[in-house]
Parts: C-alpha cells; structure tokens; sequence
C-alpha cells in the first residue's frame, strides 16, 4: 500500500502501517541522533522539561550537513537508527510514536515498537540530496553546540519512505529479504 | 629538482574534497545504472532509482550525496623527486579543513575517540603516503562514512583456513552488516601482509575502479565469484531484500608470513566517494 500521511499521524493511522508500504510524509519531524537522545534521556531521568513533546512528535535520525546560504538545509539523509537503540524504548514508553531512520533496530525495540503500537519508518540511506528536497523549513530547537547533531524542527513534505517495522512488530528487515529469497527459489 | 608549494596542496585536497562529495566517480554511476537493470525485485529496483535521482539532486542542487560526508582519507604518491617547500602533511589537513569549509560538509571528527569533542574541520584526515619514482603528487581523496566503516571487519585466519576460510569470512561480514551500510555495497577486500597491513589493503581496494577486475586472473576469478556469492544473500538493496546486494569488490593481497593468513573486508557503502588530481 502507498500513502500520503500527514504529521501528527493519528493512532488508528499508525496501526494501519503493515511493514512493506510505502509512505510519503509531510509535516513536521525533529533530528535526533546519538548525543541528542543522551541528553533526551538526562532530561528524563531529571524530570526537566523536553525540548518538544515526544507525543505525536516524529523523531528523524538524522544530522544534516550545513547548509549554504541560499539553501534551506544541507544533505539530510537518516543515519544508523541501531545506534539510538538503547533509548529507544524509554521514549517511546514517554509516547513517541514515529520514528524515521535506516537500517535494523534490536529485538528489544522491535517488542517495544509492538507493545506501543508505534511505528519505524526507514528513509533511504545515502540520499541525503534527495531527502533535502523535501524540506521546506528548518527551526534551530535546542542544543546548538551539538553542531550538525543539535534537534532542529524540519518541515516536510512528501518524504519518501518505507515502513520498516510496524505495530505488529513486522520487520521488513527480515521479511523483505525472505520473501524476495523464497519467490527466487521457487522459479 | 622540481618545487611544489604547500599552498598548491591545499587547494587540490579542498577541491577534491568537495567534488568527491558530490559526484561519485564514473565507474560507480555506471554500477548503479548496471544494477537498477539488472535487478529483477521491483521494490529493490525502486529503491535504485531513488538513489539515481539522488544523485541527480546532488548534482542540480550542489549539495553532498549522503549527509555523512564522512572521515577524510587521502592517498598521496610522492614522487620521491619533488620538492615540498612547506609542510606536507600540515598542507593536506589545511587543504581538507577548507575544502569542508568551503563545500559546507559536515564535520564529523572528534579528536579524542573516549571523550569525544568535535573538532569542527574535520581533521586531522588519514594520511597515507607512497614514495614513488618521479617529481609528481598524485592525490586521491576518499571521503568514508561510518555507517559502512563501522560494519568492516578483520580476521586473523589460519593458513589451513586457506580460500574457502576468506569466502566464508566475506560472507559472513557482509551478512552481519545487513541494512546498515547502506545497500548496494562495494567492498575491499584485503588479504595478506600484516595486522595493520591487511586493514590498509582493504580500503585502498576501494579505490579500484569497478570496472576492472584484478591483473591475475586466480583473484581475478575470486572477485567475480565473491561478487555472485554476496548477490545471492538477498540483503538487497537498503536491505529490505533482492539481488543486488553489491555493486563490486575488489581484492588487494600482500605476501605474508608461514603462520599467518590476514583478511580484511572494508565496506562502503553505494556512495563509493573517491576524487583524484595530480600535481
Ligand atoms: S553508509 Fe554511506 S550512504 Fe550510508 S549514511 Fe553512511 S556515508 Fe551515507
């Protein structure tokens, strides 16, 4: 299935995502990656106020390259989302919902995405030009010494992706390669 | 006796820092295209023409290929007759700070590996240099992301593990590393020498061209084999299953000792970065 969803996704619309369907989104999404979610989770574990609310947000791993002066952002591709693995389930415990990267995420995400009815959603890795095309607006949120890793607000719109795993706990990481290996053994 | 300016050194490395971040070298864009043709999946062969169009973006916008514009590696042949007036070595970390400077590219450097902190040029690059015949610099920039980097492995085997221990070792680094190189791979494949040797013969066979294949026809044949094998692990491309798992690899070897067989496998991801000029 394709659709084109729009930020904040609705819960029933979230538990319509099968892994395997394609998704154009629009709206808005936060960058987070490594150091950012360490100081995610110092927030946390102090009870200070986050930069944004994790419910109905959607978390990009993603740490763009400076732009130029003409240009809203620089290259803005997803990173390894198995780095963000060990905060991925306090997160999403805090009610985030959405979150876009590439490549697998560990068993321990996996349930956690199933048991929140939550969502990972892969961006093509290494097209990041593309991927800049679709942002409209960049925001500066928090955590401006983090250079290209500080949280940054991005409007979007039609981003190309995959859902990677869904509410189910689905993983087209897994599925994907097996079902193109059994439809070639079968020919 | 030849002279070079150090200035002159600058320049070259911050140009070709920038180009190699933006256009992939032709034998790459070629593999791409190959690929996109050859694979029979159709959501594998949607995700290849994503990455054409990617580069196309790249090229219509300026803009780097992949965000990770990764850690600078530069290969340097220094003609053993040239004249260096200046530093070297400071000259090529200078050429690299502008170039990211410049190109505006992400820096994505810490100088400490524990504790951590940017340091926002983008040095110091991996500098590796060969003395050579003659009063020329020819310089290679290869710009390398860590999401494929980090899926690179090394292997100190057994001679009794002969070839089939290295296929196997290859397999089993390319099956590991699933999605998170960024699918389709190129992979450099060293084998021999020493230790440290082996690790730098694997990345210096990234900078082979893909549309050559090794002058002796034994690894010759084991490139092209390795390439089948890996094609029929159905990672795919992004991993998400189909054919073309890699666009190619290629093979370095060293002579090495009775006791000892090295190999080591340097993944890149598609974005297979390399720019190189001369002086
Ligand atoms: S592995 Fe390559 S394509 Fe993927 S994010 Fe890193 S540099 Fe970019």
């Amino acid at each position: 299935m394709e659709y084109r969803l729009h930020t904040p996704l609705a819960q029933q619309e979230i538990l319509r995502l099968r892994a395997g369907d394609r998704v154009l989104l629009t709206g808005t999404v936060y960058t987070a990656r490594d150091a950012a979610h360490q100081r995610l989770i110092a927030c946390l574990d102090q009870g200070a106020p986050l930069p944004f609310p994790l419910s109905d947000s959607v978390i990009y791993y993603a740490g763009p390259t400076p732009e130029a002066p003409d240009q809203v952002i620089g290259s803005a591709g997803p990173t390894t989302s198995g780095r963000m693995d060990s905060y991925t389930p306090r997160l999403l415990e805090q009610g985030l919902r959405v979150m876009i990267g590439k490549g697998d995420r560990s068993p321990a995400v996996r349930e956690s995405i199933r048991r929140w009815g939550a969502v990972y959603l892969a961006a093509p890795g290494g097209a990041g030009a593309l991927l800049a095309a679709c942002v409209e607006n960049v925001r500066l949120i928090c955590w401006e010494d983090l250079g290209c890793e500080a949280i940054r607000e991005l409007q979007v719109r039609d981003m190309p992706l995959l859902v990677a795993i869904d509410s189910e706990g689905q993983d087209l990481y897994t599925e994907g390669p097996a079902a193109y290996l059994s439809h070639r053994d079968e020919k | 006796m030849r002279t070079l300016d150090e200035k002159k050194i600058s320049e070259l490395v911050a140009r070709l820092c920038i180009q190699a971040n933006r256009q992939l070298p032709e034998d790459v864009i070629r593999a791409l295209e190959a690929a996109e043709r050859a694979e029979p999946w159709p959501s594998a062969q949607q995700s290849l023409s994503l990455l054409r169009e990617n580069l196309d973006a790249a090229r219509q916008r300026c803009l780097p290929i992949c965000q990770d514009t990764g850690f600078t590696c530069v290969f340097a042949r220094l003609g053993q007759d040239l004249h260096i007036l200046g530093n070297f070595y400071e000259a090529i970390q200078e050429g690299v700070r502008q170039g990211y400077q410049r190109g505006f590219l992400r820096k994505s450097v810490v100088s400490d590996p524990l504790r951590r902190i940017n340091t926002d040029d983008n040095t110091p690059a991996a500098v590796h240099v060969e003395l050579v015949p003659g009063d020329q610099l020819h310089i290679t920039v290869l710009p390398k992301g860590f999401g494929s980097e980090n899926m690179s492995r090394l292997a100190m085997l057994k001679p009794a593990d002969g070839l089939e221990g290295v296929r196997r070792f290859v397999l089993e680094t390319v099956r590991a590393a699933g999605a998170n190189p960024c699918p389709p791979i190129v992979v450099g494949l060293g084998i021999g020498g020493t230790f440290d040797q082996v690790a730098a013969l694997a990345k210096q066979a990234l900078l082979l061209p893909l549309d050559q294949s090794n002058p002796d026809p034994f690894y010759a044949a084991l490139e092209a084999e390795l390439l089948r094998e890996i094609n029929q692990l159905g990672i795919g491309p992004q991993g998400f299953g189909g054919q073309i798992t890699a666009l190619g690899l290629r093979i370095l070897t060293l002579p090495t000792h009775v006791a000892g067989l090295p190999v080591a496998v340097n993944i890149s991801c598609h974005v297979c970065r390399r720019a190189s000029g001369i002086l």
